[in-house]
């Protein structure tokens, strides 16, 4: 019989340093893995860009650097990309969190103009009767994040409820989304001074939310922050997210451990929609004042890329939307400096995602890595 | 609402139905076609777009909307094809691919298109075939482009082909069980393939209708996701196409409603009105979800029903 020998006998081992420790955690596939390949696709996305610009017979080195004139060189730049993130963070955290329980929800942008309607409508009367802004903000916020919760809840349920496919549902609870927002801008909530673009009744001063230390960033960056933390938090320390990502990695299995599948299903896609009902809030509260068609500028549909960038994981989320924000920031200038069409920036975007997507295919694969030291991979 | 303003609107409806299905219906068929093969492409909104504005395009330049409908399906057969190949690859999920696709088709469809906006191009004729009636409205009503009857005819090729020919049980079964395909030597990435750049084909053959006949002209708000309906109506349609003719003639009176309420002075929530496609499609959606019948006719190693 062969002699087992206990822990005990074994030499002890020297505790490993702080750099072999750091060496360790930059071999670890699980978190090296996606950095990588998320960095790699960009990189790859800019090259087939630049292609598509040379046969445009365009100069890539100048698109990028007006890119870095546009987004990050001065103060200036920085801070209207950090101006475009706010929105972004908040709608990549509204497809990052139902895409973790396995839910393919695109109904941020719906969520957004829906909750930024109803933040610039409920404030009208509260303002009537003179509140203080103290009171009336959060009201409009609540509002707003309750609105897109139940909107992109809906899509949820009808996915839990009847099995309705959630993408399809969520887009076409957008258009409808919209369609409603149209309606009640251009009928019974329009200010009847707005003229040549149906909005409705401008916010007080008092209700415009100001902007960050002397800077002209709004504090839906500081939400946003804040969110992405908590929501990371929740997703990877707790046992709702654990539960959620059961459900997400094997849906059978989740049924199985007894899990209330449907209640954590409602839950991440109401978390989904307050996240882009609040995008909406500061649409309304920091940028433009009053509600009208302004509001579905895209950020909904950005922030699904910006969520697969950061494969889904909270915290990431930040970075990436900064980096949008700044290709937003700098589409301006492209578009004056090199002739281009405000759709240049449309198709770099799709270049990035369509490459990003391929790159997938690269996850188990690179040979660099050693896959099989850190057991299984989720 | 007098006797007459009821037939003012019924008649905007027949001929707002037969107008608006007909982009319906190509998307629908491509659809249905690449999703017998077991492959969803979300990404036809996108052809939807880049085929208007190709076909656009092309009928401006060479002065023949013939030839423009031509490379619109051509263009459609590429961004297809991408994604057939693309999906190929493992751990590659066909959904988001088509969500790229149609951020991609979008971006390209106007960022080229930007020139075509002012400048007209010649359109599709259409054939008058209300000349019986001396009611203008029925006239109106009646005059149908060629392109309606092509739809239709493919949708009766099509269902005959898939149930009778060698090619369509082939792509039936890639659809229903990938592994008996594979056993049975048949190369299922490449009939994917095939089934999605044919179904894009038809998708932007469909976008040329949008350009060249109805509305009849090229605009960054063409198309305002008839590509996506499409997918949900070849769901409602179960998968066959003599039913997605029905259906996209359906949604075709769904989305005249609004401008036929119009053309009588009503025009009170006219967005609401716009909405009704995708309230009907998300009504359709609901009820049809998880039925029986439906289940037994979709194809197996579609993700969606999964």
């Amino acid at each position: 019989m062969p002699s087992v020998s206990s822990p005990q006998d074994l030499p002890a081992r020297p505790r490993p340093g702080v750099f072999s420790r750091l060496g360790h955690a930059l071999r670890d596939p699980v978190l090296i893995e996606p950095a990588i390949i998320a960095l790699g696709a960009l990189i790859v996305a800019a090259a087939v860009f630049s292609l598509f610009l040379l046969v445009l017979g365009k100069s890539p080195a100048t698109f990028f650097s007006l890119v870095w004139m546009g987004g990050f060189s001065s103060w200036f730049s920085i801070q209207n990309a950090l101006q475009r993130a706010a929105p972004l963070i908040l709608t990549g955290l509204a497809f990052a969190i139902p895409a973790r329980i396995g839910l393919t929800l695109l109904g941020a942008e719906g969520a957004l103009v829906l909750g930024g309607l109803t933040a610039a409508t409920i404030a009208l009367p509260l303002q009537h009767w003179s509140l203080p802004a103290l009171v009336i903000l959060p009201v409009m916020a609540s509002a707003a994040i309750l609105v897109g919760a139940l909107w992109m809840g809906l899509a949820g349920w009808l996915k839990h409820a009847r099995g309705v496919n959630e993408t399809i549902s969520s887009l076409l609870l957008t258009y409808i989304a919209i369609a409603i927002a149209s309606f009640l801008i251009e009928g019974p909530f329009r200010d009847p001074a707005s003229a040549n673009k149906p909005s409705t009744q401008p916010l007080g001063p008092d209700l415009r939310i100001g902007e960050m230390f002397g800077s002209s960033v709004h504090w839906g960056l500081a939400a946003g922050l804040v969110l992405a933390f908590v929501l990371w938090f929740l997703m990877a320390r707790t046992t709702f997210g654990f539960a959620a990502r059961i459900t997400g990695g094997n849906l059978r299995a989740a049924q199985g451990q007894g899990l209330a599948v449907g209640r954590l299903l409602l839950t991440c896609c109401a978390i989904a929609g307050g996240c882009a009902g609040l995008a909406g809030f500061f649409e309304v509260a920091a940028i433009h004042g009053q509600a009208n068609a302004s509001l579905a500028a895209g950020y909904g549909f950005t922030g699904i890329l910006v969520a697969f960038l950061a494969r889904q994981n909270p915290l990431a989320v930040v970075p990436v939307a900064v980096l949008f924000g700044a290709l937003d920031a700098a589409g301006g200038l492209v578009q004056r400096r090199m002739e281009m069409p405000d759709a240049t920036m449309l198709v770099l975007q799709g270049v990035i995602f369509l490459v990003l997507l391929v790159s997938d295919t690269c996850y188990g694969r690179l040979p660099f890595l050693n896959y099989t030291r850190s057991g299984d991979r989720t | 609402m007098s006797q007459s303003d009821l037939m003012i609107v019924l008649y905007a409806m027949i001929g707002g139905a037969i107008r608006v299905s007909t982009p319906f219906l190509f998307v629908a068929l491509g659809e249905c076609l690449t999703e017998k093969s077991g492959r969803i492409n979300l990404g036809l909104e996108g052809t939807l777009i880049l085929g208007a504005m190709v076909g656009y395009a092309v009928s401006y330049n060479s002065g023949s909307p013939w030839l423009g409908v031509l490379a619109a399906g051509g263009g459609g057969i590429v961004m297809g094809a991408a994604h057939g190949w693309i999906c190929k690859l493992p751990k590659v999920n066909d959904i988001a691919v088509g969500l790229a696709f149609m951020s991609l088709g979008t971006g390209l469809a106007f960022f080229f298109g930007k020139p075509y906006i002012q400048p007209s191009a010649p359109r599709l004729q259409s054939l008058p075939l209300g000349g019986w009636s001396q009611n203008p409205q029925v006239q109106q009503a009646l005059s149908v482009n060629p392109l309606f009857f092509v739809g239709i005819l493919l949708a009766i090729a099509l269902w005959w082909g898939l149930r009778n020919t060698r090619a369509g049980l082939t792509v039936r079964m890639v659809g229903d069980s990938a592994a008996s395909a594979r056993a049975m030597g048949v190369n299922i990435n490449m009939v994917r393939l095939l089934a999605t750049a044919a179904g894009g084909f038809l998708a932007g053959v469909g976008g040329a209708f949008l350009s060249l006949s109805y509305p009849g002209s090229w605009s960054e708000g063409l198309s305002s996701g008839q590509g996506l309906m499409a997918v949900a109506l070849v769901i409602f349609a179960r998968w066959n196409p003599l039913r997605c003719v029905l259906a996209a003639l359906l949604f075709g009176a769904a989305g005249a409603l609004g401008p036929s309420l119009q053309s009588i002075g009503i025009s009170y929530g006219y967005h609401f009105f716009n909405a009704a496609p995708y309230i009907l499609t998300l009504g359709i959606m609901v009820a049809s979800a998880r039925s029986k019948s439906a289940a037994k006719e979709a194809p197996r190693e579609l993700s969606i029903v999964k």
